[in-house]
């Protein structure tokens, strides 16, 4: 009894260093990670004339000044920004998901001639990377003479391969007898596509809204090249206004407050979201 | 609603362009009664299912004519059709309610057929009490028994009152005992709305008990139509006598020498006005008497006490398959200690089958009842009315 109780208390002892060891390995992980975070909050709370002072930047503040943060605000028209911004994430991501629901169920459910050949067509596009398209894209959207327009900033990006893929599989997996008892209940394909499809569909749907709105916020070479109109930037953007505003040297602290704001929306939205994303992701992998 | 099938043939292209397309029906010609049930019975891969979905509207056919009553709906698509169609794994919409999935085809209807929220929340509760789950109309399929599913499948294809209720194996995902108990259900619920209903079946003993009708099929071509205890009795050919039955049909290699049937040496039975030839035999499990003056000489294996009754296993150097499996009465006794048992032969449920055809060729002890009914449409009903 004794030894059981030894050897029990032993196997605990080992159980617990092991624990501890990996949750110092996490907290140092997390503090690696982290750190770029802590880093922006950190600058953008600085005084200017201080930060310039800093010959070797310090790891703290003892005057922190939420000044930036109004500077920020008045140095460009940040606000402007954000609600371009909002707009073009919003139209974006709304007019995608109309194109990719629609292009996915014909590719899962209709029949139609070339059906296999357009579609890999369609997959051979994705192999391209981006960077090659630019160039193209900046070429047909300015002869259409869509340069600091919304439509020009927009429809490059409604229409994505990978997502089209990645709901077709989704869609497909819904079994094949449920569009039958809709055909013979007399359900149109749209209806079922929006009745049932949809709905059973939602999770990847989700995701796939979550990731292209992080997509668009995020975006900066497209808006970049398409826009020289103020009127038109993106925060993206607009950051790069407040370096390009500062006198002889730039304001970096403004900088970070600005982007400090612009993450915010992001972070906000990952933290809802997080388990929507893997379980859309997870889900759109199963099917093997 | 009686269904007429006229010459009905459907062939599906074969999967490479070169390859011959795939009979999957063929010449199927067949007259369902009005508010009868009908059980399609066949191996995997018989065409039961192409057939039930060609009724449905889900197929087309190649060639051949459906008439539902006196209209020709060949051409119809399945909404206009007015059937009701029950799924093996009932796809039910996973995201809905038992109600909003009930309610789902009423939404679908259009002008003048157009119903009202309430009155389609009205018809889909009262499908629900027929099928009794209209207590549980606000949980999801995913929340349910497959027996519940099942019923909530029969229930939205009643919605709609359709002229047809098409099942497809509606019991094949079902436990043991529920199966038992939902095909009562099913009975009930067909006698109860009287609508004429076509399922499609594996298990013989499925379509046995509770049609009025069945249609044995293999290879996408009918075997037999008849009342199930008819095609029991009287099997047309070799395929029917094999497939239906547990255990099943004994099949012996046989032949008829001057009016006798002989399997192996042992002259088992008469067979008046047969010319010589070599047959199969088949004896029904029930079609063994233990006789110790009986023709049938065998070795005894075994014998499994089963409490009403005694299976006996025995073998017979003109036996097909491994074993002879017959069930007498748990009365007699079995002598097990000589290592040999003979059988004589109850009348009728002995049968012999054209060797190259395995077409049933006629026995004494056979009672010719009549209502065998013939695949032959037209004489189908007036078999059917006996």
């Amino acid at each position: 009894m004794d030894d059981y109780a030894a050897a029990r208390s032993r196997s605990k002892a080992a159980a617990r260093t092991k624990s501890i060891a990996t949750y110092l390995l996490l907290v140092l992980w997390a503090l690696l990670v982290l750190f770029p975070f802590y880093w922006m909050v950190l600058t953008s709370v600085k005084d200017y004339g201080e930060y310039n002072s800093e010959y070797i930047p310090k790891f703290y503040t003892l005057h922190p000044t939420l000044k930036n943060y109004a500077d920020a605000f008045t140095a460009v028209p940040l606000g402007r920004y954000l609600l371009n911004t909002l707009l073009f994430t919003v139209i974006t991501t709304a007019v995608m998901m109309i194109v990719i629901t629609l292009a996915a169920f014909a590719f899962a459910r209709l029949q139609f001639r070339g059906k296999n050949l357009v579609f890999a067509l369609f997959l051979s596009l994705m192999m391209l990377p981006n960077e090659l398209v630019v160039i193209t894209n900046f070429v047909t959207i300015t002869n259409a003479n869509l340069r600091n327009t919304f439509p020009g900033l927009i429809l490059p990006s409604v229409m994505s391969v990978f997502y089209v893929y990645l709901l077709k599989e989704n869609f497909e997996m819904v079994p094949d007898n449920l569009y039958l008892a809709a055909k013979v209940d007399g359900t149109s394909d749209m209806k079922y596509l929006l009745r049932v499809l949809v709905p059973i569909c939602r999770p990847t749907m989700i995701t796939i809204i979550i990731l292209k709105v992080i997509e668009c916020w995020n975006s900066y070479v497209w808006p970049r090249l398409i826009t020289d109109d103020p009127n038109y930037y993106l925060v993206s953007n607009g950051i790069q206004e407040i370096r390009e505003n500062g006198f002889g040297r730039e304001n970096i602290p403004a900088m970070m407050a600005a982007v400090v704001i612009i993450s915010l929306p992001l972070i906000v939205l990952f933290l809802i979201f997080r388990n929507k994303i893997m379980s859309g992701v997870l889900r759109g992998g199963t099917k093997g | 609603m009686k269904v007429v099938l006229k010459d009905l043939t459907k062939k599906f292209p074969g999967r490479i362009k070169k390859e011959e397309e795939v009979t999957a029906v063929s010449h199927f010609d067949f007259e369902i009664p009005d508010g009868k049930l009908v059980g399609l019975l066949g191996p995997s891969g018989c065409g039961k299912s192409t057939t039930l979905l060609m009724i449905c509207g889900l197929y087309k056919p190649t060639s051949g004519k459906i008439f539902f009553g006196e209209d020709d709906v060949t051409d119809v698509p399945p909404e206009h059709r007015g059937v009701g169609l029950v799924f093996q794994n009932y796809a039910l919409y996973p995201h809905m309610t038992v109600e909003q999935n009930i309610m789902f085809p009423l939404g679908n209807l259009k002008g003048k057929d157009k119903l009202s929220k309430e009155e389609m929340k009205r018809r889909a509760l009262e499908a629900a009490k027929l099928v009794q789950i209209d207590q549980l109309m606000d949980r999801r399929p995913g929340q349910m028994s497959g027996g519940q599913q099942q019923r909530v499948a029969i229930a939205r294809a009643l919605v709609k009152m359709p002229r047809v209720l098409l099942m497809d194996e509606p019991l094949s995902n079902l436990d043991a005992r529920l199966r038992l108990q939902t095909r009562e259900e099913i009975r009930r619920i067909q006698r109860e709305t009287g609508i004429t209903t076509i399922f499609v079946t594996h298990d013989q003993e499925e379509a046995m008990s509770i049609s009025d009708l069945i249609v044995v099929m293999k290879d996408g071509v009918v075997q037999q139509i008849g009342k199930p205890q008819s095609v029991y009795d009287d099997p047309a050919n070799l395929f029917v006598a094999k497939f239906l039955g547990t255990p099943p049909v004994n099949v012996f290699d046989g032949s008829v020498r001057s009016g006798k049937l002989y399997i192996g040496p042992d002259a088992v039975y008469d067979a008046p006005g047969l010319p010589d030839q070599k047959v199969w035999v088949g004896i029904r499990p029930e079609g063994f008497l233990p006789d110790e003056n009986g023709p049938l000489t065998c070795s005894l294996k075994g014998v499994e006490v089963m409490g009403r009754d005694v299976s006996v296993i025995s073998e017979h150097p003109g036996m097909q398959g491994s074993a002879i499996r017959s069930i007498i009465d748990a009365q007699s006794r079995v002598d097990t200690g000589s290592g040999v048992i003979r059988f004589r032969v109850r009348p009728g449920k002995i049968y012999a089958f054209e060797y190259e055809s395995g077409k049933t060729l006629p026995l004494p002890g056979l009672e010719k009842e009549g209502n065998t009914v013939s695949w032959r449409a037209g004489e189908a009903q007036s078999g059917d009315q006996n």
